[in-house]
């Protein structure tokens, strides 16, 4: 009796631990993509979960980065490359010609590895894509405003400030502005390229934590080359190695029980 | 494997001693380098200031009120630069609304909209080289360019006297009656005959009052009272045919006038627009383009919204520094208004003209020493205007001037 009481229990335990996987946000397969006659991702198949954050680390120059940026298409911009396969979110392609591109990024948000916001008042940096996508009267655009900065954890900190500029910020909020920037268009899936590397510990800490709570909307890949980041603030990992993805799992999978070889080598720091 | 020996020279002692480069010789050598930069660098201010104090001496006696408000005059005295200065800002202003918005729209599209076909990228590596050349060519050629393109347009809308098309010209026939009064007749088309005048007609004085002709026969009396003189002829009077230019005075081919000098001008700092404007959008990071277009942007809109602004000031910087070479240019208008003499403002777009270096080359190049003085004055109101242009660059460049990340 006790056995089986057990058994139960564990299996309960089991049962919450492994959640049912969600469904995909972002969703590739075979995808491929060149720099020239350079193959940068070579036969990619993987799934990103609906309101989960994907983390995708492995060493400098494995595609991490191109990969993240096929998603909104940013890669568009550099002339030799381009992609083949299938990559969709929410079930709708993205590679194909008749992609509005313009639409996607609406869809897709990015947050950059280095703080770029525009050398405009931190309200006319967050009302940019509002106004770019939707015709909104003031008292609109500044519920918006009030409504991003709170989400990103910012609002304290400028209240008094909007229309000073976005350059007289600090770093860690200069961050933050850019992802109130990036959800004020009301995106999908949010994209962040190593979005804590220019930034001091306290402010890494504040955007993770940001990170934690806005998963609740979106779906988040990270590229990030700080492991303990990863496995602090990631649901599932994604460990690339030269254009492969090599392996790809719930974190807890990926850094407790690697399959791979070249991924255990990768974690515990024997390369890369 | 063992490593070699330290060398001699520098391991023995005395040999290093020996052979040490003496120090005081060569801190004296870096004192001369120094020295002889300083004394180059000052030779060419000194320069610069031996030529401004030599015009000013020469010119700064005859500057004075009139001389900057009256016309120019075969006496040296009572000659003036007014109309010149006038020509200048006329020059000025068209140059400047012509070629700003086609030297802005062209680095835009040489700078943000680089074409991705490997065809179109040879087209647009080609158009940039001739335009770098372009800011090279001394601008001789384009006064014979714009003499061919704008003043007689290729000799396709007709010539000068008889120009293609024309409007906001009024032509009247003109009577001075024998009582020395002017009676004019409104005429629609120049090229109908000459009026005649007919009992009760309407005319109209010079100034354009309108009154009722009182026609004489051939053997009648000159009227005595003045009211009737003033709108009297007689059947066998003759008009003479005038033509009046409106303001909005509008002719093609375009002639030797105002217009076509400005545009000759802005042919000549076209290139120079071009150039630093697209410096000023390359300035620009290009993450925050990248942060437009992350945010769904359109190219366009990136550029409209994040990339213009922020490239402002450096194009307004290189715009004034393309008026100070526009307003100092006299080679091209020579081409095209040559020396003429001119003593009022342009009042049309059609209209002869003249400009500031036009008249000191055309003062300078007189006998008279009184009129070099006048030529000299001329150098100093024209080197007042560019300094003047120079010191709104930069004071605009350091107030504009702003972080961009």
């Amino acid at each position: 009796m006790a056995e089986t009481l057990n058994s139960l229990a564990q299996a309960a335990a089991n049962a919450e631990a492994n959640l049912e996987p969600p469904k995909a946000a972002v969703r590739m397969v075979g995808l491929n993509s060149w720099y020239g006659d350079f193959h940068a991702l070579k036969d990619i198949s993987l799934e990103l979960p609906e309101n989960r954050i994907s983390a995708f680390i492995g060493p400098s120059g494995c595609g991490k980065s191109t990969l993240l940026r096929w998603i909104n298409r940013m890669n568009d911009a550099i002339p030799s490359a381009r992609a083949e396969g299938t990559l969709e979110i929410h079930g709708k392609s993205v590679l194909g010609p008749a992609t509005d591109v313009v639409g996607l990024r609406r869809k897709v948000g990015i947050v950059f590895q280095k703080p770029n916001p525009f050398p405009k008042s931190i309200y006319d940096n967050v009302a940019f894509g509002v106004r770019l996508h939707l015709k909104a009267s003031k008292a609109e655009v500044d519920e918006i405003v009030e409504w991003a900065l709170h989400r990103a954890a910012l609002w304290e900190e400028v209240k008094d400030r909007l229309h000073d500029s976005a350059l007289g910020l600090s770093g860690g909020q200069q961050q933050r502005l850019c992802i109130a920037r990036a959800i004020a268009v009301g995106p999908e899936v949010l994209l962040m390229d190593e979005p804590c590397s220019a930034l001091d510990p306290r402010s890494t800490a504040a955007v993770e934590d940001l990170m934690l709570e806005l998963r609740k909307s979106y779906s988040i890949a990270i590229v990030t080359h700080n492991m303990q980041q990863a496995s602090r603030v990631s649901d599932y990992t994604a460990y690339m190695f030269m254009g492969n993805l090599v392996e790809f799992g719930t974190t807890a999978d990926i850094f407790e029980r690697p399959k791979q070889q070249e991924t255990e080598d990768y974690i515990t720091g024997r390369f890369g | 494997m063992s490593s070699p020996k330290k060398p001699a020279l520098l391991s023995d002692k005395k040999l290093m001693a020996e052979r040490r480069v003496p120090l005081a010789k060569r801190h004296r050598k870096d004192r001369l380098f120094r020295f002889g930069c300083q004394v180059i660098a000052s030779m060419s201010a000194g320069i610069l200031a031996v030529l401004l104090i030599a015009i000013v001496f020469e010119g700064v006696g005859a500057l004075n009120a009139n001389f900057l408000s009256g016309a120019p005059d075969p006496d040296p005295s009572k000659a003036g630069m007014f109309p010149a200065i006038m020509g200048s800002l006329w020059l000025l202003v068209l140059t400047m609304l012509v070629a700003l918005p086609l030297g802005v729209a062209a680095a835009i599209v040489l700078e943000e909209f680089r074409p991705k076909q490997k065809i179109l990228r040879r087209v647009h590596a080609f158009i940039q080289l001739n335009i770098t050349n372009l800011s090279g060519v001394p601008s001789v050629v384009f006064g014979i360019l714009g003499l061919t393109v704008f003043v007689s347009m290729f000799g396709l809308f007709g010539n000068e006297r008889d120009p293609l098309l024309e409007t906001g010209a009024t032509y009247v026939d003109q009577f001075y009656n024998q009582g020395d009064f002017i009676i004019e007749v409104p005429i629609d088309d120049p090229l109908a005959p000459e009026t005649i005048p007919v009992s009760g007609m309407t005319v109209y004085t010079h100034d354009g009052v309108a009154m009722e002709l009182n026609l004489l026969g051939d053997d009648d009396e000159w009227p005595e009272e003045e009211s009737l003189a003033k709108r009297s002829l007689y059947s066998w009077d003759l008009p003479g045919r005038n033509k009046e230019r409106n303001w909005w005075y509008f002719r093609l081919p375009f002639g030797r006038g105002v217009l076509a000098g400005a545009l000759t001008l802005m042919l000549v700092i076209l290139p120079i627009i071009i150039i630093s404007s697209q410096e000023a959008l390359r300035a620009v990071p290009s993450s925050l383009r990248q942060a437009s277009l992350g945010l769904g942007a359109t190219p366009w809109q990136t550029v409209r919204r994040v990339t213009l602004p922020a490239a402002f000031p450096g194009i307004l910087t290189g715009a004034i520094i393309a008026m100070s070479r526009a307003i100092g240019e006299a080679a091209p208008l020579l081409m095209i208004a040559g020396i003429v003499f001119i003593t009022r403002a342009p009042s049309n777009l059609m209209d002869d003209f003249t400009a500031m270096p036009l008249q000191i080359y055309n003062w300078a190049g007189r006998p008279q020493q009184e009129f070099h003085d006048l030529a000299a004055s001329g150098i100093i109101v024209l080197l007042t205007a560019l300094l003047l242009f120079n010191a709104i660059a930069v004071f605009l460049r350091q107030k504009l001037q702003k972080p961009l990340s």
